[in-house]
């Protein structure tokens, strides 16, 4: 059996379906978090053309995915177990941008010490968002465990794991689908699917009908949901929440939404999706969608829109000035963190690798800093 | 070389095979702290396919000690999960040779994570397995896979020997914050007892064990090969008049180095011994770290005794384990080189 598409704002943000009671507040917050999560998109491909850092992923026309499911969260009980197309989870909690750009160019301020790629963010505050991982999947089954902990304690809390179509087909999806499914974990597996696993389309990933359905044969019920409509997919991520608090166990969310860009910097759409699907999903865009229906609803005044928008690329220019502008990490953060106690074979590693460094001019001084 | 230290170890102490060693570790460290979890595959009720889980789930309920779907990966992946939120789980993982499946949540997940997050997010976990030849289990219940997991920053390797290191090393292992490869000689589960400290004691890791003393040549070993490589050194000892140094390595990563190069420099005649192959094994990284800080007082060439850079045989199981002629000829080798 296929799933209904759930849809409540058309394409053209025309209400076709019963809009949840959220108030003014939150519909703004969400509306900043998508425009937000847009410029900072825009800003980072700039940054990564003109060379200021080595790579970025496009999270462009899956903002209202990204966006419904934040905020349907709680920050102060739930977990985020994401991937990398997510920015938009960390807006509308109102993560610290500079702590985001740190990360991106990978500085001394960056709280994962420059050791990832940019985009694989990593933060407990202000709400736990796990280390991102670039093998696919894997966040799935953590996400299960960090929920089975929870309700083991008998906590509120719930756990939230996003995931792209292609990572359906992984072995993280089965186990993690299965075990919540057997251990009735409070978690939300939220699929965003947007169609392409790098040059993969949704036909060569799976013969299902869709992904929604995949979750039946784990006893895992399945919802299907317009992913460029933010209210539809914060209505379905706001059900699954209330299911897993009350204990009655795992939801899967189908997000259907569309990836406006290539995989990543490194990847070029042009060589296999074909530009008529560019501008059909164009015309589905989700903040413009969004945009129009808080317009019409008189939730929006005539220029806020262009207000926000202007703040959020001014905002975003600024702030990756400040990061870009600050230095290296230390040679000494190599070594760091591989244990929580340093063993002696890599303090002797490190003791050469600096001493190394040092001696031989490269602007290095003897504590590993880049001082020159 | 560090001596064993006992923590907080009643004066009392019970006759215990290696398993029922496991056993006793779990049931302790289960009893003093709750966020220790046991799961894996049909470790509840049924207490595990060697009964090293037995009478856990009847104790602490199923909440605790749990059995989980047939899925390595899906419980090493879970495992991270519970571990990240506040638990300290211990995942079995039947045998050895069925970890695989787990292999990029080991690798890339619980022994990344606590780097790639700057120390935000860590994974203090165990997963326990059975490892190694001897029972006539054939390709897929009989490797030794150390080498695989020495390669990868982040995890540590502990390897018991005896009863009361098992039980010391385990719980030394599940009180560590970080993740630990603790793999069990399923060989030794049931040879020997030896009294076992009870309570809660811990032997601490990185550090190795003297088995025998000796100053005429040194054998370096672990798991399984301790007591093959203890009966060699008692016969060339025995035999020629002089003594044959054991050392227990009983932690391969973060290795004990000081206590390796001290233990080679004494004699300069150093044999390696262990059942997985030889090609990229534990025994080639022994041989390099002395080839480096210590050729100087070296007497004669590191010599390996180890299993065939083969898969593992079932019939002729006991051609390939390494026994204790083999290491006779080679502490032989090194003594009259």
């Amino acid at each position: 059996m296929s799933h209904d598409l759930l849809q409540i704002l058309d394409a053209k943000g025309r209400k076709v379906g019963r809009a949840p009671r959220v108030k003014k507040d939150l519909l703004l917050r969400m509306f900043r978090a998508m425009v937000e999560t847009r410029a900072f998109d825009e800003r980072c491909m700039n940054l990564q053309r003109t060379g200021k850092i080595g790579f970025s992923v496009p999270n462009r026309g899956v903002e209202a995915t990204s966006v419904g499911a934040a905020a349907a969260l709680d920050p102060a009980s739930d977990w985020i177990a994401p991937h990398y197309r997510d920015f938009g989870m960390l807006f509308f909690h109102g993560m610290s941008l500079e702590r985001m750009f740190d990360n991106m160019f990978g500085n001394r301020d960056d709280v994962a010490k420059g050791r990832q790629m940019p985009v694989h963010f990593s933060f407990r505050e202000p709400i736990p968002y796990l280390s991102i991982s670039s093998p696919l999947g894997t966040q799935i089954p953590h996400a299960v465990g960090i929920a089975m902990a929870m309700k083991k304690r008998g906590e509120k809390g719930i756990a939230l794991t996003s995931f792209g179509d292609g990572s359906t087909s992984t072995p993280g999806f089965h186990s993690g689908m299965n075990f919540a499914g057997v251990f009735g974990a409070p978690v939300v597996f939220l699929c965003q699917n947007n169609q392409w696993a790098i040059s993969c389309p949704v036909e060569k990933q799976t013969a299902s009908e869709d992904f929604a359905v995949k979750g039946e044969a784990y006893g895992v019920p399945g919802v299907r949901v317009d992913g460029n409509d933010v209210l539809a997919v914060y209505r379905a991520v706001s059900q699954a929440v209330k299911r897993a608090r009350a204990g009655e166990g795992p939801t899967l969310v189908e997000a259907v939404t569309f990836r406006m860009g290539g995989h990543s910097t490194s990847d070029d759409p042009s060589r296999y999706v074909p530009p008529e699907l560019f501008a059909e999903w164009e015309e589905r865009d989700p903040i413009q969608r969004f945009e129009a229906w808080l317009c019409s609803e008189g939730l929006l005044e005539e220029g806020e829109a262009e207000r926000i928008r202007e703040e959020a690329e001014r905002k975003m220019m600024e702030v990756s000035k400040v990061s870009e502008a600050k230095p290296r990490p230390p040679l000494a953060t190599i070594f760091t963190d591989v244990y929580a106690e340093m063993p002696r074979h890599l303090e002797r590693q490190m003791e050469e690798c600096i001493h190394h460094h040092a001696t031989r001019g490269e602007g290095v001084d003897e504590k590993g800093e880049f001082p020159l | 070389m560090s001596t064993t230290t006992a923590k907080r170890a009643g004066a009392k102490a019970r006759e215990l095979t290696l398993v029922q060693a496991v056993n006793d570790a779990l049931r302790t460290i289960m009893r003093e702290d709750p966020s220790v979890l046991v799961m894996g595959e049909d470790v509840g009720p049924k207490g595990g396919v060697f009964l090293a889980t037995e009478g856990l789930t009847e104790e602490f309920g199923e909440e605790r000690c749990f059995d989980t779907p047939l899925s390595e990966d899906g419980i090493v992946g879970c495992g991270v999960g519970l571990a990240l939120n506040g638990m300290k789980p211990v995942c079995e993982i039947q045998f050895q040779d069925f970890i695989f499946p787990a292999f990029d949540q080991i690798v890339s997940e619980a022994a990344k994570m606590r780097y790639r997050s700057g120390g935000q997010y860590t994974v203090p976990m165990v997963i326990r397995t059975p490892y190694g030849g001897g029972i006539r289990g054939g390709l897929y219940h009989s490797q030794s896979g150390e080498a695989y997991f020495c390669h990868t920053p982040g995890l540590k390797v502990v390897v018991p020997s005896t009863p009361r290191d098992a039980k010391g090393l385990l719980i030394a292992s599940i009180l560590d914050p970080d993740p630990v490869i603790f793999l069990e000689p399923k060989a030794l589960y049931r040879s020997f007892r030896e009294e076992v400290p009870e309570g809660l004691y811990t032997e601490p890791l990185s550090t190795t064990r003297e088995v025998r003393p000796g100053d005429a040549a040194v054998v370096f070993c672990y798991g399984a090969m301790v007591p093959v490589c203890k009966q060699a050194a008692d016969r060339v000892s025995e035999a020629r008049g002089v003594e044959v140094r054991v050392v227990d390595l009983r932690t391969l990563l973060p290795l004990d180095e000081d206590a390796v190069l001290d233990a080679a420099r004494d004699s300069g005649r150093v044999v390696v011994v262990h059942e997985a192959p030889r090609f990229c094994g534990f025994g080639g990284e022994i041989s390099a770290l002395i080839a480096e800080h210590a050729v100087e007082r070296m007497e004669a060439p590191v010599v390996r005794v180890t299993g065939f850079d083969t898969p593992f045989p079932n019939t002729l199981e006991h051609y390939y384990l390494p026994d204790a002629r083999r290491v006779v000829d080679a502490i032989e080798k090194v003594l009259d080189f």
